[in-house]
């Protein structure tokens, strides 16, 4: 042949990329070796994992929370504190029957005593010759409002019940629960803390693997930036061993993680709580959960290519 | 494609120091053409490679101008450098392949940078494989061909994609005598087609098989000018020079 005829059906071009340093054997585009054998995808399967622990927690903590106050949102209980039954029962109904008529009001239901004692039974007991009759207990109406019980409303409630029940005490049931919604909520932000640290651990990870890698293949690097590569071309490489460490870690992190969710909202479940049990996942959460793997992705992959690109654009 | 006779490179008083050493080299001032034969002789240590250096743009004056396809080439910002080195073609004196990429895939790489889709680069690949005798070594790591071989991969892998200008440095140092006129062809075909070349050599039986290829001298790092072509302002070569002058006069 000709040497001139090598030249010919070749067309000069200027830009472009995709599979740089592909090799087309092994159709492997990767700098580094086979990947499972580098720490980088276990360390990321840890941190997932233990994302996807603090999310589910985080999120069970917030429907557990969110189905108590939906329940005690409208809810205000009216005790009868007085010693004398019949007074008791008399005050009693006399508030129950101005509630019914008091506008805002949705139910208004005097609890009755069997109930009443079922509720103490765990407390007292109900041995043959015990008769929880005799002990004062308060008369109970369990109160739901229209909207939520707010000050406000309680203080105008607990002013009208003093007309016809002057022995009542008005309470929100909400504010029994306040410091427990407390606590909820600095266990969620202890979660989303949780995460955010875990995230920056990814990124700390990466760009040490990244920072390890650009040393190792800087021969590479150099002859691609001779041969006209640029510097996006180079670090899409990076990104591209960033998204796999990334991916398998993420895949594994995710199983390990949903595992131990699963177990642990057994154990919680069955505990059979009416707080614990309002604290499932629903769809949306788990949607959520299966997103921290891709979320985890595309942290690798921004931070592999922010480190690349700044580590060679000290390179000529 | 630059206009007929504007340069392709200018070097104006162009001077290098590594660090804080001494100069390796000093006023440098010559012009390269478009598609001219250029060799580059000199003892070694004279400054040949460091000269190829700043010309791929592998490395910056200390001082001086330098203007390659007609822009100022200090100046130049870092994005723009990828553009300006693939239009280069540069054979390393330590070849500089891949080494976790076969012989293709290194020859294929200046293609691949270039984004010419996977379609188009087999046959030209394979092409030149052959070309430079390597047709049954295409799958080979680096590290399993000999030092001729890898020289010829680094010489087919400079040349794939049709370079306006090809810098090569000692590219025949490893081969047979054979194959080294083979390697010379290629270089002549792609000069034909336009390519400035530049060879850095001391083999000058190479020299004698281009008899239009002018010739520039380093030495100790100054540049001497044996066909006086290549004075700042140029003068032309003169048609009835004939075979270029070799005997590398002192300047």
């Amino acid at each position: 042949m000709n040497a001139a005829a090598l030249f010919g059906s070749l067309r000069r071009s200027r830009d472009g990329d995709p599979a740089l340093l592909s090799d087309t054997r092994t159709a492997d585009p990767r700098l580094a070796d086979p990947r499972l054998g580098s720490p980088m995808p276990w360390v990321i399967a840890i941190v997932i994992a233990l994302t996807v622990i603090a999310a589910a927690s985080g999120l069970a903590l917030r429907n557990a929370a969110a189905r108590a106050s939906a329940d005690l949102n409208g809810g205000v209980t009216v005790q009868i504190v007085t010693a004398a039954p019949a007074d008791r029962n008399h005050q009693a109904d006399a508030a129950v029957a101005m509630l019914e008529k008091t506008p805002g009001v949705i139910d208004a239901r005097h609890v009755a005593q069997s109930e009443l004692d079922t509720l103490l039974e765990p407390w007292l007991g109900t041995r043959p010759g015990d008769t929880i009759d005799d002990l004062p207990i308060p008369a109970l109406i369990d109160l739901r409002l229209a909207g939520p019980a707010t000050p406000a409303r309680v203080a105008a409630l607990r002013a009208r019940i003093a007309g016809v029940a002057p022995s009542a005490r008005v309470d929100a049931q909400a504010a029994w629960l306040t410091p427990v919604f407390r606590a909820i909520a600095t266990l969620q932000w202890l979660a989303g803390g949780l995460i955010a640290l875990l995230a920056l651990a990814t990124i700390a990870a990466v760009v040490l693997s990244a920072r390890n890698a650009l040393v190792n293949h800087r021969e590479t690097i150099e002859i691609v930036h001779m041969l006209g590569g640029t510097d996006a071309q180079i670090a899409r490489v990076f990104q591209h061993t960033a998204a796999m460490d990334a991916g398998i870690g993420g895949v594994i992190g995710l199983i390990t993680g949903t595992v131990a969710i699963v177990i642990l909202g057994r154990q919680f479940s069955a505990l059979g709580s009416g707080m614990v049990g309002g604290a499932a996942l629903g769809w949306v959460d788990w949607l959520v959960i299966v997103l921290i793997p891709l979320g985890g992705v595309a942290l690798a992959v921004l931070t592999a290519r922010l480190t690349v690109l700044s580590a060679l654009r000290r390179m000529l | 494609m630059s206009k007929p006779d504007a340069e392709i490179v200018q070097f104006d008083n162009v001077g290098l120091r590594y660090g804080t050493g001494k100069e390796v080299l000093t006023d440098i001032s010559f012009t390269l053409y478009p598609g001219r034969f250029y060799f580059l002789t000199g003892a070694s240590g004279a400054g040949k490679t460091s000269l190829l250096k700043l010309l791929y743009l592998a490395q910056r004056p200390s001082r001086g101008l330098i203007r390659m396809f007609g822009t100022d080439a200090i100046t130049l910002p870092r994005e723009r450098l990828p553009g300006f080195r693939r239009r280069l073609g540069v054979v390393f004196q330590d070849f500089r392949l891949v080494q976790h990429l076969s012989a293709f895939d290194n020859v294929a790489l200046p293609l691949r940078v270039a984004g010419v889709s996977e379609r188009e680069i087999a046959k030209p690949v394979d092409e030149m494989l052959d070309w430079v005798g390597l047709a049954d070594r295409r799958h080979a790591r680096p590290a399993t061909l000999s030092g001729g071989e890898q020289q010829r991969v680094a010489i087919a892998r400079a040349v794939i994609a049709r370079p306006d200008m090809l810098v090569a440095d000692e590219p025949t140092g490893n081969v047979d005598p054979e194959m080294a006129l083979k390697l010379l062809q290629l270089f002549e075909s792609l000069n034909r087609l336009g390519t400035t070349v530049v060879v850095a050599t001391h083999d000058v039986h190479l020299i004698r098989k281009v008899p239009e290829s002018l010739i520039m001298r380093l030495d100790k790092g100054r540049l001497s000018d044996p066909t006086g072509a290549l004075r700042y302002p140029p003068r032309r070569p003169s048609g009835e020079a004939g075979r270029p002058p070799l005997g590398f006069a002192p300047a």
